[in-house]
């Protein structure tokens, strides 16, 4: 497995047929989605509100450069050949610098033995002569990555254990009961940290430990649901017509219970991108090699005791964080108010 | 009443034991001891020197039970000798035995920690509690204006940010700059406030945005209800009906919210904690993934969910005695 992962993790073709794999699997989602009239009608309630699509645009420029910075484009470099990404790509002309410069400074940031900057950074570099500004690009795909792929592992763990209980009741409806009773008793935050430490630190691994925290709240809210629905006169309609309860559940129980996992999967998202920040802060999370802004956070954490201060790496890093989660809290916001039934009368 | 209660502690019993069995899955079988003990002692040990690390470190029985067919099978042991079983007695009898790192004992690290943590959360949970209650009365009593809906928007803005953020903003404005509180360390007694203060200050503020859009639709539920139509209807005026009515009904859910919560206070905040130096537990937690110390984390994570599950039977028990239309069966 490891090794057939270490062929394949450098060669081009897989990486940007993974990344158009997935793409395409969110893309067929969204079109099933929006095959609906009720979620078409939420969609226009959504429509009307500015804000709203200013948040949905802000997130698109986010998922944009995710995109951009996944996508590999083979180059020779001197003898061997390099992936580089798109970004990579748009900042090839700026050099690594020796160490901290301001945004658009001259010079290095030494008080004695001051380097010239050859290129120009708009957020300046960090400690090791990095671009700021790339870094932190980089790590808003690490962010998406996150949101994205946890929800990949949670909501099909959540959509059918929630619906197998829901629907069938008995010793199944227990069994779920209490597998997730027991997880949902651990902490949220001791249960990620003891996976992440058990697990070690890692882009897949950390989806693996987000996905396990969150299917349990998942879970619940849609076996609530499928009881509802379960006892509707158009189930028993149904199941009085003798139509087979695989398509009860896929035709009538499943479109009925989508919207609480559209609503989770907006509202969750921030607080994934927030715990993955939080995590990688600590050192657990994405491992050293990858970017992440909780780990730009940490590591611009001292720099502001310096005299002068380096400010320019945690502001830049927490400031694309809290762009990206604030536009993630409200339109998750206004997804639920157009989803949800109980607030739409008020 | 009674037996409801005696049913619901009961029924928290097999929780328990599933959380055992949970953690027990993780620190011994998907992280298997050897594999710590690989992580401990560094780059390629000698299997010598792992096998005395599982012995000095009780690690060396069988995995599930004494058996013949088991690679560690001891035949001087009788079947039940094996690492589930000391597991499984280990946390019932909250003997958590020595840490893997620095060989002291958990128990007393854990009793130490849960004071300064307890230190921390507590003023600050009262604190937010009153404070969000009453923002978030002001703001269902200007429900629809630009008070109601800047209010909320400022709540989204808090929510936002990361709590690192918060912190790391609140160590240089207030500790560096203005210089009103020290940025680090930890006192024991009286002068443990100066230290306290800005931890808490902060704790307050990170939770201020959730708590208070949440309790504003607790509000505004209310608000609804026709308890509150009839109230009105016989003239009362908006403040009695929002201050005596509404406030009464509303702190039913604010009570589910927060009784959960309060047996997890000695846990403490892992980042506040370790941001400020406080020898409490969420530091200990972190001092646990720094070094790698399977033990002590075990140790943290059973104690915390124990706690979390009194918080959970708190919260239905009170629940019971406070809402009187809740159904005892």
């Amino acid at each position: 497995m490891q090794m057939l992962w270490d062929q394949f993790s450098d060669n081009a073709l897989f990486i940007n047929g993974l990344t158009l794999l997935v793409a395409a699997f969110f893309g067929t989602i969204i079109l099933f989605l929006s095959k609906q009239e009720f979620m078409q009608e939420a969609w226009r309630r959504l429509r009307q509100n500015t804000s709203t699509m200013i948040c949905l645009g802000i997130i698109g420029v986010y998922v944009a450069i995710a995109f951009a910075d996944s996508v590999v484009i083979p180059i020779k470099d001197g003898v061997a050949i390099r992936n580089y990404t798109l970004i990579d790509l748009a900042f090839k002309n700026s050099p690594e610098e020796e160490g901290y410069s301001a945004p658009f400074a001259k010079q290095t940031y030494k008080l004695r033995g001051a380097k010239p900057v050859v290129g120009v950074h708009l957020l300046g570099t960090n400690v090791l002569g990095k671009d700021v500004l790339r870094e932190t690009l980089k790590a808003s795909r690490t962010a998406i990555i996150v949101g994205g792929l946890t929800c990949m592992i949670a909501i099909p763990i959540g959509l059918v254990l929630g619906i197998l209980a829901g629907f069938f009741g008995g010793w199944v409806d227990d069994a779920v009961q209490y597998t997730y009773s027991v997880v949902y008793s651990i902490p949220e935050i001791l249960l990620l940290v003891a996976l992440l430490l058990v697990l070690g630190p890692g882009l897949p691994q950390l989806c693996l430990a987000l996905g396990a925290a969150t299917w349990v709240n998942l879970c619940r809210q849609i076996r609530a649901e499928t009881i509802k629905h379960r006892d509707r006169d158009y189930v028993l309609a149904a199941r009085s017509l003798g139509v087979p309860t695989t398509q009860i559940i896929f035709r009538h129980i499943l479109p009925n219970v989508m919207h609480i996992v559209v609503i989770m999967f907006t509202l969750r998202f921030s607080s994934l991108i927030l715990s993955e920040s939080i995590l990688s802060y600590i050192g657990i999370g994405v491992g050293v090699d990858t970017a992440s802004w909780g780990q730009m956070i940490n590591g611009a954490r001292t720099e502001l005791a310096r005299e002068p201060i380096v400010w320019w790496v945690f502001l830049s890093a927490s400031g694309a964080l809290f762009v990206l989660v604030l536009a993630f809290n409200v339109f998750g916001d206004a997804v639920r108010d157009a989803l949800d039934p109980k607030l739409r009368t008020r | 009443m009674l037996l409801y209660i005696v049913r619901r502690v009961l029924y928290t019993l097999p929780i328990i034991f599933g959380v055992m069995l949970l953690t027990f899955i993780l620190f011994f079988t998907v992280a298997s001891p050897e594999n710590i003990a690989k992580r401990q002692l560094g780059k390629n040990p000698t299997p010598e020197l792992v096998q005395n690390w599982l012995h000095n470190h009780g690690y060396d029985k069988p995995q599930l039970l004494n058996l013949p067919f088991d690679a560690k099978y001891d035949p001087k042991q009788p079947w039940y000798y094996s690492q589930f079983t000391s597991h499984m007695q280990a946390t019932l009898l909250f003997q958590f035995g020595i840490s893997d790192t620095t060989g002291e004992d958990i128990g007393t690290r854990l009793a130490q920690g849960a004071l300064p943590s307890a230190l921390i959360t507590l003023p600050a949970f009262v604190a937010t509690l009153l404070i969000t209650v009453s923002l978030s009365l002001g703001i269902a009593f200007y429900r629809g204006s630009y008070l109601d809906w800047g209010g909320t928007f400022i709540c989204i803005v808090l929510m936002s940010a990361p709590i690192m953020g918060y912190i790391i903003a609140g160590q240089w404005l207030l500790g560096l700059v203005l210089r009103y509180f020290p940025v680090f360390g930890f006192a024991s007694g009286f002068d443990s406030l100066r230290f306290v203060l800005l931890p808490v200050l902060i704790g307050v503020i990170v939770a201020l945005g959730d708590s208070v859009r949440f309790y504003r639709t607790i509000m505004l539920d209310e608000i609804g209800q026709d308890y509150t139509r009839t109230a009105r209807a016989k003239g009362l005026s908006e403040q009695i009906v929002l201050f005596k009515h509404v406030l009464k009904n509303a702190l039913i859910p604010i009570l589910t919210k927060v009784v959960a919560d309060l047996p997890l206070l000695i846990l403490g905040s892992l980042l506040l904690e370790n941001f400020f130096g406080i020898p409490g537990l969420g530091n200990l937690t972190i001092v646990a993934i720094t070094e790698l110390d399977f033990s002590l984390l075990r140790a943290l994570v059973f104690l915390g969910s124990i706690l979390y599950i009194i918080g959970l039977l708190l919260t239905d028990i009170s629940y019971t005695l406070v809402d009187p239309r809740v159904r005892l069966d």
